[in-house]
C-alpha cells in the first residue's frame, strides 16, 4: 500500500537575520498510512510543529523529500487539513462561516455549503451557535469550530499541532474521545503532534518519540496495541497502557532533561 | 442600572458647568451689568466676545427662518463626499503598499513627506485647480483624510495574524480570496477604529475649505460675519458646526456599532 505521507531526510536549518544558523530538524523520516493515527512526542522545543509545517507545506524543508501518495509535494499540501495550536478562525466570520469557508474557498454554492457546516457544527456539539463569533465562544468550543473547519472538507491527512493544549483537562478529554469518534468514522492518516505523552498514547495507533532540539530526530517508534473503540480517560488505568507509558518514557526522560537544561542555561 | 445615578449626577454637573459658563458670559460682556474694568468702554467687551443671549438668539434666527440649511447642506456633502473618497482611495493605497513590498519601498519616502506637509496649506492651490465650489473643499478633505485610512489599512493588513492568514490558506483560498476574506476584513477593523478621526479630518476639511474662499456653507457664514466685524454671528456659527460636528460623531458611533460586531467589547455580559 502506498503510504499517505512520507517525509524522508528531512533537514530544516533556520537562519536568522544576523546570519546564525538553527538546525531544527535533522535527517527525521516519518511514514504515516492510510487510516494510521500516528503521534509525535517530544520535550518542548524540539520542532515538532516545524516537521508539521514541512508536512504541509508551509515551510521549505533545507534537504529532505516529502511525498503525498506517492507524489512528490509542490507548494501546500491540498490532501491535508492542519488544525492550529493557537486561534487560527477569522475573528470576523461566525462560527458557522468559518466552517463554510473551505467549501467557500472551492466555489461550493453558498445555501449547499452552510447546509453541511451546520450538520458539522451540529457534530461537533455546537448545533445552537453558528451565529456567534469567535470571541463569544469559549476555548473549547473555538476548538470544536477548528476541527469542524477542518474536516468538513474531508482531507485524507489531518495534521495536528498540539490542538488541544491550551484547554483546561477535562474538556481535553472530552475533546479526546470527540476526536476519536470523529475518526473512527472514516479513518484518515492523522498526524498529532503533542508534547502530553498520555495523549499520545491514548489517542495512537503509534508513537514516535523525537530528541531534544537542536538537530532534532526521531530516537524510538512504539506500536500502541491497546484496543479500539477507546475511552482516553479509563483507557490510562489499564495495565498495558501503564507498561507502554513505562517503556515510552524510559526513552524520553532523557531528552526532556537535556532541553530543560539547555532552557536553564539560557 | 447600576451606576445610573452617579451617571444622572454627571450629566447634572456637566449641564450646570455649560450654564454657569454661559453666565459668566453673560455678567462680563453685558454693557450694563458690570462697570468696566478691564476695556474703558462698556460695549468693548460685547465688541471682543460677542453676547450669549444675541448668539443664541443669531442661532434661532438661522434656523427658525430656515437661512441656515442650504448653507449645512453643502458641509455636510462636502464631509461626506471628502469622507468617502479619501476612505477608498485610502483603502485601495493601503492595501497595494501593504501587499507589494517594492511598491512600498520606492514610494515610502514621498507617502512620508505628504503626510508630514501641512495640507492645509494646499487649499489656496486646491481653489485655482478645482474652483471655490464645492470640488476644492473635497480635495482637501481627502487629503486630510487619506492619510489615516492609508496608514491604517497598511497597519492592519502588515498585523494580519500569521495563524489565520496560513489557516485560510491551507483551506484553500486563492491570493484573491485571501485578499477578501482575510486582508480586507482584517485591514476594515482598523479603518473603522480610526472612523471618528477620519469623519472629523473630513469635517475640518470642508469647513477650512469654505473659509479660505467659498459662496456657501457654514465656513463661508462666519468668514462673511467677519469681515462686518459681527462677532456674535461668527459664535453662533461656530456653535452650529460644534453641534454638527457632535452630531456626525454620534451618527459614528452608531455605524461603529453596527459594523464591528464581531470585535470583543470590554465586560460584555447578557441581561437576565
Amino acid at each position: 500500500m502506498v503510504p499517505a505521507l512520507v517525509l524522508e531526510d528531512i533537514t530544516v536549518i533556520f537562519v536568522s537575520r544576523d546570519g546564525a544558523r538553527y538546525t531544527a530538524i535533522k535527517g527525521t523520516t516519518l511514514q504515516v498510512a492510510p487510516g494510521e493515527f500516528v503521534s509525535v512526542v517530544g520535550p518542548t522545543g524540539c520542532g515538532k510543529s516545524t516537521l508539521l509545517n514541512v508536512a504541509v507545506g508551509l515551510l521549505q524543508p533545507s534537504a529532505g523529500r516529502i511525498r503525498v501518495f506517492g507524489e512528490a509535494l509542490a507548494g501546500l499540501n491540498r490532501k491535508a487539513g492542519y488544525l492550529f495550536q493557537t486561534e487560527a478562525l477569522m475573528p470576523w466570520r461566525t462560527a458557522l462561516d468559518n466552517v463554510t469557508a473551505g467549501l467557500e474557498f472551492r466555489g461550493v454554492e453558498r445555501g449547499a455549503a452552510a447546509r453541511q457546516a451546520s450538520a458539522w457544527l451540529q457534530r461537533v456539539g455546537l448545533g445552537g451557535f453558528g451565529a456567534r463569533y469567535p470571541h463569544q465562544l469559549s476555548g473549547g468550543m473555538r476548538k470544536r469550530v477548528a476541527l469542524a473547519q477542518t474536516l468538513i472538507l474531508d482531507p485524507e491527512i489531518i495534521l495536528m499541532d498540539e490542538p488541544f493544549s491550551a484547554l483546561d483537562i477535562q474538556t481535553r478529554q472530552l475533546m479526546e474521545n470527540e476526536l476519536l469518534e470523529l475518526w473512527s468514522v472514516n479513518r484518515k492518516s492523522v498526524v498529532f503532534i503533542t508534547h502530553d505523552l498520555e495523549e499520545a498514547i491514548s489517542l495512537s495507533d503509534r508513537v514516535v518519540v523525537l530528541s531534544a532540539g537542536p538537530e532534532a530526530h526521531p530516537i524510538g517508534e512504539f506500536d500502541i496495541d491497546l484496543p479500539r473503540p477507546r475511552d482516553v480517560a479509563e483507557i490510562r488505568l489499564t495495565p498495558r497502557f501503564i507498561e507502554l507509558h513505562t517503556l515510552i518514557w524510559r526513552a524520553m526522560k532523557n531528552e526532556v532533561l537535556k532541553s530543560y537544561a539547555r532552557q536553564q542555561k539560557q | 442600572m447600576p451606576g445610573s445615578r452617579s451617571n444622572r449626577a454627571l450629566r447634572f454637573w456637566q449641564a450646570a458647568l455649560f450654564v454657569a459658563f454661559l453666565a459668566f458670559w453673560h455678567v462680563a460682556t453685558s454693557p450694563t451689568l458690570l462697570p468696566p474694568f478691564y476695556f474703558d468702554n462698556p460695549h468693548k467687551a460685547a465688541f471682543f466676545f460677542g453676547e450669549p443671549l444675541k448668539v443664541l438668539a443669531r442661532t434661532w434666527d438661522w434656523f427658525s427662518s430656515g437661512t441656515i440649511y442650504p448653507h449645512l447642506w453643502v458641509t455636510l456633502v462636502e464631509t461626506v463626499l471628502a469622507f468617502v473618497i479619501g476612505t477608498v482611495l485610502g483603502l485601495g493605497m493601503g492595501l497595494w503598499l501593504a501587499l507589494s513590498p517594492v511598491a512600498s519601498a520606492l514610494l515610502d519616502p514621498y507617502i512620508k513627506a505628504l503626510n508630514s506637509m501641512p495640507r492645509v496649506i494646499l487649499a489656496p492651490i486646491f481653489a485655482v485647480w478645482f474652483g471655490l465650489d464645492i470640488a476644492s473643499k473635497v480635495a482637501l478633505g481627502v487629503t486630510l483624510v487619506f492619510f489615516i485610512v492609508f496608514f491604517n489599512v497598511y497597519q492592519g493588513v502588515r498585523e494580519v495574524s500569521y495563524t489565520v492568514l496560513a489557516n485560510a490558506r491551507i483551506l484553500g483560498a486563492s491570493e484573491r480570496q485571501l485578499l477578501r476574506h482575510v486582508y480586507v476584513p482584517s485591514a476594515m477593523s482598523w479603518v473603522f477604529a480610526s472612523l471618528h478621526n477620519s469623519v472629523g479630518l473630513a469635517f475640518v476639511g470642508a469647513v477650512v475649505g469654505e473659509y479660505l474662499g467659498s459662496s456657501r456653507g457654514v465656513g463661508y457664514l462666519i468668514l462673511q460675519a467677519e469681515g462686518t466685524f459681527d462677532i456674535n454671528s461668527v459664535f453662533a456659527g461656530i456653535l452650529v458646526l460644534t453641534a454638527f460636528a457632535l452630531l456626525l460623531d454620534w451618527v459614528v458611533s452608531l455605524a461603529e456599532r453596527r459594523l464591528l460586531v464581531w470585535q470583543p467589547r470590554g465586560g460584555e455580559t447578557e441581561k437576565m
